[in-house]
């Protein structure tokens, strides 16, 4: 049986301190958009998840 | 028995035929060749032998023997749910699923055909046994008979021929955009891509169709959520998709414009060809469980007035 967490908020992914407050999703805060696109990236393959923008310097990842 | 073998031999035979008339193997590959397939035409020469062995069996007064056609609607039956079973157990291994309507309608469709088989050798064995009763040549019985199992075979696989999404609904090209993060088609917004080379092949690679509804009746077939994923399985199996398991951003999609019931469907596509992915759209089925007809309602008319 394959048994996983979907259409959930699986981690976020941030240059923005002041837009993310700690919670139950994993936080990675990074440097600038580069370093933001590439974690953002490394997690979704882990993940076989999907990256969405925010539009406020957030990526969130979520598994559909 | 053997008396009546001119009544069961060509109603047998034009049982089958309708059955293998029926079967086609194509790009669906389903049923798959050749294994499914001979099992789809074992299963077609036993429906068309209960059917030719009704008639002489009463014939024969041999009355018990007719009991054997409530247990081949029992068979049948059973079909209906291994094709089901069968179909549910790969579906995860799919890359775009086929979807559970999808799957029914092929279900449906596969136990209909044995119907369509059984029905044409009970009528070629009515037809042939009258004939004879009325004295005719036994040749020329058989020749009466063989002409009503083609008029029966034309008529029922045009009575349970299915529609195309063509036929209800027009296909034109889309045009893919982003507006920040947001694909949207023609202005309606699909879903949000986040990363940034995932937007560049989609603008390279991606292409995208509307789907404009004919009447309110195909408006709301087209809505059913099986009837959508039917398309993009369609799509992506025969444009080749440019997807794997860790790539959900290029999964198919189809969006409904909640406005006026228009679809936008956008695929990443290994051969992003318009005109093939527009064909492909419009020879899709319409699924049987997913139509609606609300123009047949009196108040479903008076609606869309």
């Amino acid at each position: 049986m394959d048994i996983g967490i979907k259409d959930a908020i699986l981690a976020i992914v941030t240059t923005n301190k002041d837009a993310v407050e700690g919670g139950s999703v994993p936080v990675f805060y990074v440097n600038n958009r580069e370093e933001m696109e590439h974690t953002a990236l490394m997690i979704a393959k882990v993940t076989l998840a999907m990256i969405h923008d925010l539009d406020n310097d957030c990526f969130i990842i979520v598994k559909h | 028995m053997i008396d009546y073998a001119y009544i069961f031999i060509p109603s047998f035979v034009l049982g089958l035929a309708s059955r293998l008339s029926m079967l086609r193997v194509d790009y669906r590959q389903y049923p798959s060749y050749p294994q499914a397939t001979l099992s789809h035409i074992t299963l077609g020469a036993i429906a068309a032998s209960l059917g030719s062995l009704a008639v002489p069996a009463i014939a024969a007064k041999e009355y018990s023997a007719i009991t054997f056609l409530s247990l081949a609607a029992q068979q049948f039956r059973d079909v209906r749910n291994l094709e089901r079973q069968s179909l549910d157990n790969i579906e995860p291994t799919e890359l775009v699923p086929r979807g559970t309507a999808y799957i029914e309608d092929i279900a449906k469709s596969f136990e209909a055909r044995n119907y369509v088989a059984m029905i044409t050798s009970v009528l070629v064995s009515i037809a042939i046994f009258i004939s004879s009763k009325l004295r005719l040549d036994d040749i020329v019985s058989i020749v009466i008979g063989i002409f009503i199992g083609i008029i029966s075979i034309v008529y029922l696989k045009n009575k349970i021929k299915r529609t195309f999404v063509g036929e209800i609904a027009d296909v034109r090209e889309a045009k893919i955009g982003f507006d920040g993060p947001l694909l949207t088609i023609n202005g309606i917004v699909i879903m949000n891509v986040g990363f940034d080379d995932s937007r560049e092949i989609f603008i390279e690679k991606g292409v995208a169709v509307e789907i404009i509804p004919k009447d309110e009746n195909s408006l709301s077939t087209l809505a059913n959520l099986g009837q959508r994923q039917a398309i993009t399985h369609e799509a992506a199996i025969q444009l080749g998709i440019r997807k794997d398991v860790d790539e959900p951003d290029f999964t198919p999609m189809i969006r409904r414009n909640s406005r006026n019931g228009r679809l936008m469907l956008v695929i990443v596509a290994l051969e992003p060809d318009i005109e093939c992915l527009i064909e492909i759209v419009k020879n899709t089925l319409v699924l049987e469980s997913s139509k609606r007809k609300p123009l047949s309602s009196k108040y479903g008319r008076k609606a869309a007035d």
